[in-house]
C-alpha cells in the first residue's frame, strides 16, 4: 500500500496539447507552496482526450478522484482544498463520467497507460513489469511461447489481423540466420493514434513484448520503425531501452540466460506506404519506401533477404499480458474468430473522444452511444469510417454489427488499425470519399499504373461531382475504376484505396445522386453547389458581412437589409461565420 | 511530396561542410543510413539544400540522383528553407469533419500562401500535415511544437496576430538595443 498521496497528471501528447505542462507546474508550483508531502507523476493517456488535462489524486487509504479539464486555476485549488482541507471538489470531479466511459472497456493492451510513469523503468515493474519476460526464459521454451500465443488467437492487430502465433512460428521455421524483428510503429491513418498513446503511456510494454518475440522467433536485433512526426513517444521509447538495457533486460545475456537481443530506432520520414511491411522493409533500408512483391513473404526473406518478423505496436503491447496470464484467458475475451481485446482510437462527431479498449464482439451502436457518449449537440449520427482511407464508412443501419474482423468486412469496410471517425448531418459522404482518395492518390507510391492513375482519375470524377460539374453516368465509371484499382494493384494501399469510394456509394447513393442530379449538397459541405442569400427580415444592416466579404459581392445601406450578388459570390461562407444574428442562409 | 521553390535554396557558399562531415561521421560503418543522415542535415539546416546532395552523394559513394530519389519520396524532407513560424494545419480524418478546410483558406487569406508556401518576408510557413495525432482536439493547428486545439478561422487569424505583433515586439527590442 502506498504511504503517501499520489497526484498524476496524463501527459501525452493529447494532454500535453490540452495544456497539461501548465497544469502540471501550477501543481508543482502550489504543493511546494503549502510544503505538502505529495508525489507529483506524469502518466501516459488514459483514453479520455476529449476532456484533457486530467488530474488523479489517489488518497493513501485507496480512494482515487478524477479531475478533468483541469487548468492553472482549478489545479491550486484542487491543492488549497482537497489537498490541503481534505475537501474534494465535486464540480470538478470526473469520477462518474469516468464509470461510464470505463464500463464497457477491457484493457489488456492499454493496462498500465495513464497509470504509471511512462519514463519510470520502477513504475512499469511495479506492475508485474518484465515478469512475463523473466517467466519465459526461465521456465518456457521458444516453442512454448509460441503455442501461447496460438492459444491466446492473437490476430496481427495492425490492420491485416494474421494469426501472430503462425507469423513467428512461420519465422522461427524460416532457414537463414540473422532473423530480425521489426516493429511496426509508422501509424499513418489520418484519425489513429492507438500506437502513439501505447508508446507514450507504456513504451516498456512494447519493449518486452519484442523481447518474447524475438525469444520465440530466435532474433538477436530488432526495429522499431516509427513516424517522426511523434517525438514524445521517440524519446520515451529511447528513455525506456535505455534504461531496459540498464537493468539489464536488453543487450548480451538477458537475465543470465543465452538470449541476446538489442533495439534500435529508425525514424520514418513520412509515407503512408511504408506501414505496408514491405515497403517497411526497403525503408528500413534506406531506401524508397516501395512495395515489394509477396511471396517470398518477410517471414522467409524480409529485412537484407533474411528472416524478418513484423508485428504492430499493440499486438506486441498485449504480449506480456498473454504469457503471463496465459492464452486462454486471451481468448476468453472477444468472440471465436477475433479474441482479445482491441484498442481504438473514437474521433470526430463524438461527445467522448478519445482511446478505448473493449472486447471483440462488442457492437458498433455501443461503441458510439454508450462508450462515446453519442452524437453532440443533438445532431443526428450519420456514418462511422472504420480503417481509415482504406476502410469504409458503415451506415445507421448496421449500428449493430458486432466489431469482429469476418463481421466488418462484410459491411465493405474493414476493422484495420483501429481508427473510428464517426459523422454526423454535417458530414457529406462524397466530400468524405474525395477527402481519403485525396489521401490515398498522395500517397501512391507510384509503382503500379492501376494505383498511380487509376486513382487520379477517381480523384477527378469525385471533385467534379463536389463541384457540380459531373455527368451522371460517371458514378457508374467511378465504381468500375474503384474495382479495376481493386484488383490490379501490388499492396494493401492500391488494394484497399476505393473502399471509402465503394462503402459510401453503396450506403450513401442517393447522396451522389443529389449531388449530380440536383446539383446540392445536402450537408452544405461542397461549397461550389451552395448559395448565400440573406434573410431581409432578420438582417440589422450592421454591415459585418460586407467588410468580410472578399470580392465585395454584399451591398446595402447602413441599418437596412443587405443582399448578396450571387455573379460575384465565391462562397468563402465568411459572411455566415461573420453574422451574429442568424441572417445570412446557406441552401 | 515536398513543394516550394528551390531558387531559394542556400548558395553554394553557405553550406557548412565541416557540420555535414559530422553528420556522416556520426554513422559510419552503419548500413542503410541515408534516411537518417538526411533527418540529421534537416534537423541542422532546416532544409536539405540542393547543393548538399551532390556533397553527400560523394560522401556515402552513391549517385546524386538516389538522394535526391529519396528526398522526394518522403513527405517529411524539404528542398526550401521554411519560414520562422511553420503553420502545420492538421487534414487528418477529425480535423477534416470539424472544418479543418476552412482553417486552410483562412490562413490563405491572411497570409496570401497556399499550402507548402512561405510568405515573402520569411516569417510564416503554411504546411498542409495528414494528422498530428491530436483527433480529440480536432481541429488542430501546430506551430513550432505546440498544438492549438479546436481552432476556428476567427482563432487562427488570431494567432497569427500575436505572432506578428510578438515579431515586431522583438524586432523593436532589437532596434533599442543596436540604438544604446
Amino acid at each position: 500500500m502506498q504511504e503517501k498521496t499520489v497526484v498524476k497528471v496524463g501527459l501525452s501528447t493529447c494532454g500535453i496539447a490540452a495544456g497539461g505542462r501548465k497544469t502540471y507546474a501550477a501543481l508543482e508550483k502550489e504543493i511546494a507552496k503549502h510544503g505538502l508531502d505529495v508525489e507529483l507523476r506524469q502518466t501516459g493517456c488514459i483514453g479520455m482526450c476529449y476532456i484533457e488535462p486530467l488530474v488523479e489524486v489517489h488518497l493513501p487509504a485507496g480512494e482515487t478522484f478524477y479531475y478533468g479539464a483541469v487548468t492553472e486555476e482549478k489545479a491550486a485549488l484542487i491543492v488549497e482544498e482537497h489537498l490541503l482541507k481534505n475537501e474534494p471538489q465535486d464540480g470538478l470531479l470526473i469520477s462518474r463520467e469516468k464509470e461510464n466511459v470505463f464500463s464497457k472497456q477491457v484493457r489488456v493492451a492499454l493496462r498500465n497507460c495513464g497509470d504509471i510513469d511512462p519514463e519510470s523503468i520502477a513504475d512499469y515493474r511495479r506492475k508485474g513489469g518484465y515478469e512475463a519476460l523473466r517467466k519465459a526464459l526461465r521456465e518456457m521454451s521458444p516453442e512454448k511461447v509460441i503455442e501461447q500465443l496460438l492459444a491466446s488467437g492473437l490476430r496481427g492487430r495492425g490492420g491485416a489481423g494474421f494469426l501472430t502465433g503462425l507469423k513467428w512460428r512461420f519465422t522461427r521455421a524460416a532457414k537463414g540466420q540473422p532473423k530480425y524483428l521489426v516493429c511496426n510503429a509508422d501509424e499513418g491513418d489520418p484519425g489513429a493514434f492507438m500506437d502513439r498513446s501505447i508508446i507514450e503511456g507504456d513504451p516498456h510494454a512494447v519493449l518486452e513484448g519484442m523481447l518474447l518475440a524475438a525469444y520465440a522467433i530466435g532474433a538477436s536485433a530488432g526495429y522499431v520503425y516509427v513516424r517522426a512526426e511523434y517525438p514524445l513517444a521517440i524519446m520515451r521509447l529511447e528513455k525506456a531501452i535505455q534504461a531496459a538495457l540498464q537493468a539489464g533486460y536488453l543487450g548480451e545475456n538477458i537475465l543470465g540466460t543465452e538470449f541476446s537481443f538489442i533495439v534500435k530506432i529508425k525514424k520514418g520520414a513520412g509515407a503512408f506506404v511504408c506501414g505496408e511491411e514491405t515497403a517497411l522493409l526497403a525503408s528500413l533500408e534506406g531506401e524508397r519506401g516501395m512495395p515489394r512483391l509477396k511471396p517470398p513473404f518477410p517471414a522467409e526473406q524480409g529485412l537484407w533477404k533474411k528472416p524478418t518478423c513484423i508485428n504492430n505496436v499493440e499486438t506486441f503491447a498485449n504480449v506480456p499480458w498473454i504469457i503471463l496470464n496465459g492464452g486462454d484467458k486471451f481468448k476468453a475475451y472477444g468472440t471465436e474468430m477475433s479474441s482479445g481485446t482491441k484498442v481504438f482510437a473514437l474521433a470526430g462527431k463524438i461527445i467522448r473522444g478519445g482511446l478505448i479498449e473493449v472486447p471483440m464482439g462488442i457492437t458498433l451502436r455501443e461503441i458510439v452511444y454508450e462508450v462515446g457518449g453519442g452524437i453532440p449537440a443533438g445532431k443526428k449520427f450519420k456514418g462511422i469510417q472504420l480503417g481509415g482511407p482504406s476502410g469504409g464508412c458503415v451506415p445507421e443501419s448496421l449500428l449493430d454489427t458486432p466489431v469482429d474482423y469476418e463481421s466488418i468486412v462484410k459491411t465493405g469496410a474493414i476493422v484495420g488499425s483501429g481508427g473510428m471517425i464517426v459523422m454526423d448531418e454535417t458530414t457529406c459522404m462524397v466530400d468524405i470519399a474525395r477527402f481519403f482518395l485525396n489521401f490515398a492518390q498522395n500517397e501512391s507510391c507510384g509503382k503500379c499504373a492501376h494505383c498511380r492513375i487509376g486513382t487520379k482519375r477517381m480523384l477527378e470524377i469525385l471533385v467534379r461531382i463536389t463541384e457540380g460539374k459531373a455527368a451522371p453516368e460517371e458514378l457508374d465509371l467511378l465504381q468500375e475504376l474503384a474495382l479495376e484499382v481493386k484488383e490490379g494493384s501490388l499492396c494493401g494501399l492500391g488494394q484497399t484505396a476505393p473502399n471509402p469510394v465503394l462503402t459510401t456509394l453503396k450506403y450513401f447513393r442517393e447522396e451522389y445522386e443529389t449531388h449530380l442530379r440536383e446539383r446540392k449538397c445536402p450537408a452544405k459541405v461542397c461549397r461550389e453547389l451552395l448559395a448565400y442569400t440573406i434573410d431581409a427580415a432578420a438582417c440589422i444592416g450592421c454591415g459585418l458581412c460586407s467588410r468580410r466579404c472578399p470580392t465585395a459581392a454584399i451591398s446595402g445601406e447602413k441599418k437596412e437589409a443587405h443582399t448578396i450578388s450571387q455573379e460575384l459570390c465565391v462562397r468563402c461562407g465568411n459572411c455566415f461565420d461573420a453574422c451574429k444574428f442568424n441572417a445570412v442562409l446557406v441552401d | 511530396m515536398t513543394s516550394g521553390c528551390a531558387c531559394q535554396a542556400a548558395e553554394e557558399k553557405d553550406i557548412p561542410y565541416a557540420q555535414l562531415d559530422e553528420v556522416i561521421a556520426r554513422y559510419k560503418g552503419e548500413a542503410a543510413v541515408i534516411i537518417t543522415i538526411l533527418q540529421d542535415v534537416q534537423e541542422l539546416l532546416g532544409y536539405i539544400p540542393k547543393q548538399s546532395i551532390a556533397y553527400l552523394a560523394e560522401k556515402l559513394h552513391v549517385s546524386p540522383a538516389k538522394i535526391y530519389g529519396i528526398v522526394t519520396f518522403y513527405a517529411q524532407f524539404r528542398l526550401a528553407p521554411i519560414g520562422k513560424y511553420n503553420l502545420m494545419v492538421c487534414e487528418g480524418t477529425a480535423c477534416h469533419v470539424n472544418g479543418a478546410k476552412a482553417l486552410t483558406r483562412a490562413i490563405s487569406e491572411e497570409l496570401n500562401i497556399a499550402g507548402g508556401e512561405t510568405t515573402g518576408d520569411g516569417l510564416f510557413t503554411m504546411e498542409r500535415v495528414a494528422c498530428v495525432g491530436c483527433c480529440s482536439l480536432a481541429p488542430v493547428v501546430v506551430v513550432d511544437g505546440e498544438a492549438h486545439a479546436n481552432m476556428t478561422p476567427a482563432r487562427v487569424r488570431q494567432l497569427i496576430g500575436q505572432l506578428r505583433e510578438k515579431e515586431q515586439h522583438s524586432q523593436g527590442v532589437q532596434a533599442a538595443k543596436e540604438v544604446q
